[in-house]
């Protein structure tokens, strides 16, 4: 836990000479401690690093990512084709630059959403409770009975292909989660001092909720968002790979590893290196989760 | 106890009625009509209206809602596949046992191996086998199911020969499939009874266990890793979603004639009432397995006990004081 320091304290340590260096906001700690996390470092690093590969895909990428050569089909790992190249002669290493402009932000909006409508579900729940709560919860009590994997799936089979219609299924799929640990979050602070003051004199349940509910639940909801954004990019792309979502000719990654794997016991690289941009991707994103949670949560440490 | 049971299972009525409507909904936010799918596109108008009719697209909603409703409920029907004219039961119940082995194999796999490494990682946290532990794990949640599917076949089918590439019905045709399914949930499960196991650690009566002089093996495995073990049953239920979620995936892959195949195909099909189907009686087995998992659960953690006294008892409880509840 942050140190808590009053004006007077302060000046006590001024006095006295201490450091007060170290002594800072809560949030700003969290900060400190997770510039130090080496591997959650190298997770930011990773994500920065694939958001500004997919913003210059034109300038990094050595090839049209549609253009077909027929003489030079499943080449490969080459110095001219570094991933090789597909069926039609297409630069599958282009093919995976482009892609960046596809799961990540996809991955990011589902999140996005997903947190937006969940959050407010789970806020609303747990302030207003009773009735309120039952309803909210009996509902998601539904959803959640669904696997979410299937829920996505079944969701894009009616909504049909296309990028929308992805982030409203795989959204979908985090709802409940987000509702669940939002509801907890607000549940742990509803009953405090402030609260009920804030009641007291009057102030709307609007901006309670904005001022005092919210921010404490700011913790919990960044975990999740962290973890749920490598669990989406990993739907996303096991939806194109079963060929709904996104499909080919489109460079989503499980859509380029899905026209792969018709080749894949003579030219095992279509499959290969598509997949592991997808597992770095979200190892990134897992990296970077996780030492959000510990600078947030330090007691677990 | 007993009381506890029968209201989880009546529980389970209005869940999956909510299923059932929402599922129902979806089929009429679906665009696209499904007598263009049926017939061929040489088909005349008055074929088309004809079997709107026979399918009884033309009933008022809440009509056909009814019936299908009545169809579930009385009869276990849940419509006809418009691709094989079969009962999507019946199809249903011939694949259902491939998914159901599929998940219970890789629920049991991921206990065997995820129980003691994240007790071995926590017990000697921070030391070589703790992160390596942790980094497998990480790394092991980062890893696409199907990806991991396709080049376990390039290794072990192509190149070795050890298995086959797909699947054949025998027990080696179901040894890549669950380890691709299984591969997440072992992951998250490490991690999971890891951070547990630091948190009971840390508890005062282990403190108090070891000044005792109680020798650490027993000090782990009597008094730390019991109170681990709510956590970790708790888990079970979320984790056989998540194994039936990719075996959904992982079916695809090896070609096994499970739910998921049948989804997925129904799915690129627009076999619509396959979906239905297929969604209803997934939630189902989920459901039922998280019932078992919930009465599990209050035997391994008997102070969850305290949640079957009815509110009567518990007032009287209160008020003896005896018991803080």
């Amino acid at each position: 836990m942050s140190k808590i320091t009053t004006p007077a304290m302060e000046k006590l340590y001024k006095k006295k000479k201490y450091n007060i260096e170290g002594v800072s906001s809560p949030g700003k700690e969290a900060l400190k401690r997770l510039m130090r996390d080496r591997t959650a470092v190298a997770g930011l690093i990773i994500i920065i690093a694939l958001l500004l590969v997919g913003l210059f895909a034109p300038l990094i990428a050595p090839y049209d990512y549609q253009v077909q050569d027929y003489s030079a089909v499943l080449q490969g790992p080459s110095s001219a084709h570094w991933f090789g190249t597909d069926g039609t002669g297409r630069d599958i290493f282009s093919r995976c630059v482009y892609g960046a402009r596809y799961s990540l932000p996809i991955g990011i909006m589902c999140v996005a959403v997903g947190l937006i409508i969940g959050g407010i579900l789970g806020v609303i729940a747990a302030y207003f409770g009773g009735k309120t709560d039952n309803v909210i919860m009996r509902f998601i009590d539904i959803i959640q009975a669904i696997p979410s994997t299937l829920l996505c799936i079944a969701l894009v089979a009616i909504l049909g292909n296309g990028v929308v219609q992805l982030i409203i299924a795989v959204a979908a799929g985090s709802i409940q989660g987000m509702t669940k640990s939002c509801r907890a979050a607000v549940l742990m602070v509803k009953n405090s001092e402030y609260v009920s003051s804030s009641k007291s004199i009057g102030v709307s349940n609007l901006m309670i909720m904005l001022r005092h509910l919210v921010p404490n639940a700011v913790g919990i909801i960044v975990i999740n968002a962290a973890n749920s954004v490598s669990e989406s990019i990993l739907t996303i792309s096991a939806l194109s790979y079963i060929g709904i979502g996104l499909t080919s000719p489109t460079p989503e990654w499980g859509a380029i590893l899905s026209e792969g794997k018709t080749y894949i016991s003579v030219a095992p690289h279509t499959v290969l290196f598509p997949g592991l941009v997808i597992a770095i991707t979200v190892l990134a994103f897992n990296l970077f989760g996780n030492g959000l949670r510990d600078a947030l949560d330090p007691r677990l440490k | 106890m007993i009381r506890y049971i029968f209201k989880r299972i009546l529980y389970l009525i209005p869940v999956m009625f909510g299923v059932i409507v929402l599922v129902f909904l979806m089929k009429m936010v679906m665009p696209g009509d499904p007598v263009m799918e049926l017939l061929p596109a040489s088909a005349t108008e008055e074929e088309r209206e004809e079997m709107r009719e026979e399918l009884g697209l033309n009933d008022p909603i809440y009509e056909q809602f009814g019936k299908y409703v009545w169809g579930i409920v009385t009869r276990g029907d849940l419509g006809t596949s418009y691709k094989t004219k079969q009962p999507v039961m019946d199809e249903l119940l011939q694949r259902f046992p491939k998914t159901l082995v599929i998940a219970l194999v890789s629920m049991a796999l991921n206990l065997i191996v995820a129980v003691p490494l994240g007790i071995l990682a926590a017990v000697k946290q921070y030391s070589w086998v703790d992160n390596v532990v942790v980094l497998l794990s990480i790394v092991g949640a980062s890893l696409p199911s199907f990806w991991l599917a396709l080049m376990m076949i390039m290794l072990f089918a192509v190149k070795l020969g050890w298995l086959p590439a797909m699947y054949d019905g025998t027990v080696s045709g179901y040894i890549m499939p669950v380890i691709a399914v299984s591969i997440g949930c072992i992951s998250a499960t490490v991690r999971g009874i890891r951070t547990n196991m630091l948190e009971t650690i840390r508890q005062d009566y282990v403190r108090t266990a070891r000044a005792k002089g109680q020798k650490e093996s027993i000090v782990i495995v009597k008094h730390a890793f019991r109170n681990t073990l709510v956590p970790v049953v708790a888990s079970i239920g979320s984790g056989l979603g998540m194994l039936l979620g990719g075996s959904l995936i992982v079916e695809t892959v090896f070609a096994v004639p499970g739910i998921g195949k049948y989804v997925t195909d129904a799915v690129s099909q627009r076999n619509f009432p396959a979906v239905q189907g297929g969604v209803i009686m997934l939630a189902l087995i989920y459901a039922i397995i998280n019932i078992v998992v919930d009465i599990c659960y209050t035997i391994v953690d008997p102070r969850l006990k305290t949640a079957f006294i009815t509110s009567k008892k518990r007032k009287r409880v209160k008020q003896g004081g005896e018991i803080n509840v």
